[in-house]
């Protein structure tokens, strides 16, 4: 187990392109980061960065104690899982597992016991450890390449979206089972991942990447209540948040939609009247109200999950598609109205050029 | 196509017979000549069954030589071929791997213009280079030699570039895995890239086993002594008798024996080449 420490790094390409703008981020010993983002934000090459398939451009890695820039992959004591689980075809799953260790020299027996182990923890039968990875299920196989990661016993893991591959039960499944492994065996992780699902329930921090930039790093609650950027925000959450452009009122204490509704903003001042916002308000949190001064939502398109309804609307003239959650089954209709109004607490202003929080 | 029509099964399944007895027919007369002696082959009509000669006409074979090649045994000649194709079909399929190893995983100055450079020999086989080949070949002093016979069939392009299509369906990621498991780059390519290419190393053992042991100009170029002769070769010597006529009770069985060789690689590693040649999946 190691603290993992990444300071200033950065990574261009040799056809120019940057793809990590500086990163910072301590990770404590046993903590689970997980690196979310969309496709091509630069979080698989920081991984890769830390397990040493991509050379560092500029910064440095910290493993424990150690700077490992320039150290081979495996002399930097961690074991990666694969997208597509990278287990060799030709090998028992024993041997996949016992690979790495027969390198390192160990001792026959050690190396039993420790797959032994491994397998228990994975419930892989001894049957299971004889066959081939292509007799074995997506899930199976993904059970092995966490197999392959555990009995190197390294400092920290690292997770290449792992579960990408199964399909969706299994996905659920399986996320239980890491979140569980971590918590049981208490290494380091670095986990990558383009759900934000995933990243909500498995991480202990998130990092959320867009462009090679860091455009919020912290708890998942601190990202889903507090988010930095209009960027956070809308990808954090699902149905994700709903942005329409506003102004602030001018008192400096509401926030004036197109549509001529007006919705009272928190106490906290400094916000000067008339300047042009993004408001942002998860669907969850546009709730009914029977009050007076309430905006009222013109129901588009009603869709009925079960445990919840997902209400479309729009607020008076304002084009902008706004997406309400409620609870339960609900009885609107489309072209119904719904009156519902925003706990201040829950508005989310954003500047609407740099995209940050206000 | 599934269909069931009576005359059509008819048709194909005598077609398919025509084709097996044009191929079989000269093999079966092969074999009759190998067991009459030499004077019923003399005579006319020729033999259409088998005669009673066969054991003797192969231990003479096996041990004595045939016709005009008496000095050497049809046994030493079944020796030397099978020592040429066995170089032949192993030193290509080593030195192939190696070279689409180094095209494919690493990156050094020229990559590509080595590439180009070993394709480039495809237009370039031994009957169009036969004398510089031939010229290198005896100042090197390989002439008579089993080095002479099979060194220069040994650099082939065609399994080069057999090799590096199946390295390039490798995923990269088994090339990670086995880097972050600490295999170095001999390691990765003798415990993860060779015995991932098993069946297409199967496959490619039996075309070159083939073609090493079907050898024909090269080896009548660069053997002089007669204990060099390959099978192949020495048939078309044996024909060539001045002053008595050919001993073909003994050609045949020379012939026979020939064929055998080829057909037990091919019956034996018929279930790999197919797959080696077949199989796309990693």
């Amino acid at each position: 187990m190691a603290q993992v420490e990444i300071k200033g790094v950065e990574k261009v390409y040799p056809n120019g392109f940057k793809a990590i703008h500086g990163v910072d981020i301590d990770i404590a010993e046993g903590e689970f980061v997980v690196l979310v983002g969309p496709s091509g934000c630069g979080k698989s090459t920081l991984l890769r960065m830390v397990a040493g398939l991509e050379r560092v451009t500029a910064g440095t890695i910290r493993i424990g104690e150690r700077v490992v820039n320039d150290l081979e992959p495996a002399q930097r004591d961690i074991a990666m899982v694969f997208q597509n689980y990278a287990l060799y075809p030709h090998m028992s799953v024993f041997n996949n597992m016992a690979y790495g260790l027969k390198i390192r020299g160990m001792s026959k027996a050690e190396i039993a016991d420790r797959v032994q182990k491994a397998a228990e923890i994975l419930e892989l039968s001894s049957e299971q450890l004889t066959r081939r990875p292509n007799q074995l299920s997506g899930g199976q196989r993904q059970r092995v390449a966490m197999g392959r990661a555990i009995v190197r016993e390294p400092s920290v893991f690292l997770f290449d979206e792992p579960l990408s591959n199964l399909d969706a039960k299994l996905r659920v499944q399986m996320r239980v089972e890491i979140k569980k492994l971590q918590e049981r065996l208490g290494i380091t992780s670095i986990y990558v991942t383009h759900d934000q699902v995933e990243a909500m329930t498995l991480g202990h921090r998130l990092m959320v990447l867009n462009e090679g930039n860091v455009e919020q790093l912290g708890t998942p609650i601190e990202l889903y209540e507090k988010p930095a950027s209009q960027f956070v925000a809308g990808f954090i959450g699902s149905p994700s948040m709903n942005f329409m452009d506003a102004r602030i009122g001018a008192g400096g204490d509401t926030v004036e939609l197109p549509g001529g509704v007006s919705l009272p903003l928190d106490g906290a001042g400094g916000r000067e009247p008339g300047r042009a916002v993004v408001l942002g308000i998860r669907p969850e949190h546009l709730e009914a109200t029977t009050g007076s001064d309430v905006a009222s939502l013109r129901v588009d398109l009603v869709e009925l999950l079960g445990a919840d309804t997902l209400i479309h609307g729009h607020f008076g003239d304002d084009k902008a598609d706004m997406t309400v959650r409620l609870q339960g089954t609900s009885t609107l209709r489309p072209g119904d109205l719904y009156p519902c109004a925003v706990d201040p607490a829950h508005l989310h202003l954003f500047d609407p050029d740099s995209g940050r929080r206000i | 196509m599934v269909e069931n029509r009576p005359l059509l099964t008819l048709f194909s399944h005598l077609v398919l017979i025509l084709g097996v007895l044009v191929v079989a027919f000269p093999i079966w007369i092969t074999f009759v000549a190998s067991s009459h002696d030499a004077v019923r082959m003399t005579q006319v009509p020729l033999p259409l069954l088998p005669g009673s000669h066969f054991f003797d006409n192969l231990w003479q074979a096996l041990t004595e030589g045939v016709g005009n090649v008496k000095e050497v045994s049809v046994g030493t000649m079944l020796l030397n071929s099978l020592a040429m194709a066995l170089m032949i079909s192993i030193g290509k399929i080593a030195i192939s791997l190696l070279s689409a190893y180094a095209i494919v995983y690493f990156r050094f100055p020229f990559r590509m213009g080595f590439f180009w450079m070993i394709f480039i020999t495809l237009m370039l086989p031994v009957e169009v280079r036969i004398l510089p080949t031939f010229k290198v070949v005896a100042d090197l002093g390989m002439l008579n030699n089993y080095w002479g016979l099979s060194i220069p069939l040994i650099a082939s392009a065609t399994a080069t570039f057999m090799f590096r299509q199946v390295f390039l369906t490798i995923p990269d990621e088994l090339l990670e895995a086995a880097r972050i498991d600490g295999a170095g780059p001999l390691r990765f390519f003798a415990d993860i890239l060779v015995p991932m290419s098993r069946t297409n190393i199967a496959a490619l053992f039996v075309i070159m086993f083939i073609y090493g042991w079907n050898q024909y100009l090269w080896p009548l170029l660069i053997t002089q002594d007669k204990d060099m002769y390959t099978i192949v070769m020495s048939i078309k010597q044996m024909t060539e008798a001045s002053e008595e006529s050919p001993e073909w009770h003994m050609i045949m069985m020379t012939t026979l024996l020939a064929m055998i060789p080829p057909v037990v690689v091919v019956v034996t590693m018929q279930k790999l080449f197919v797959k080696g040649l077949t199989e796309t999946e990693k």
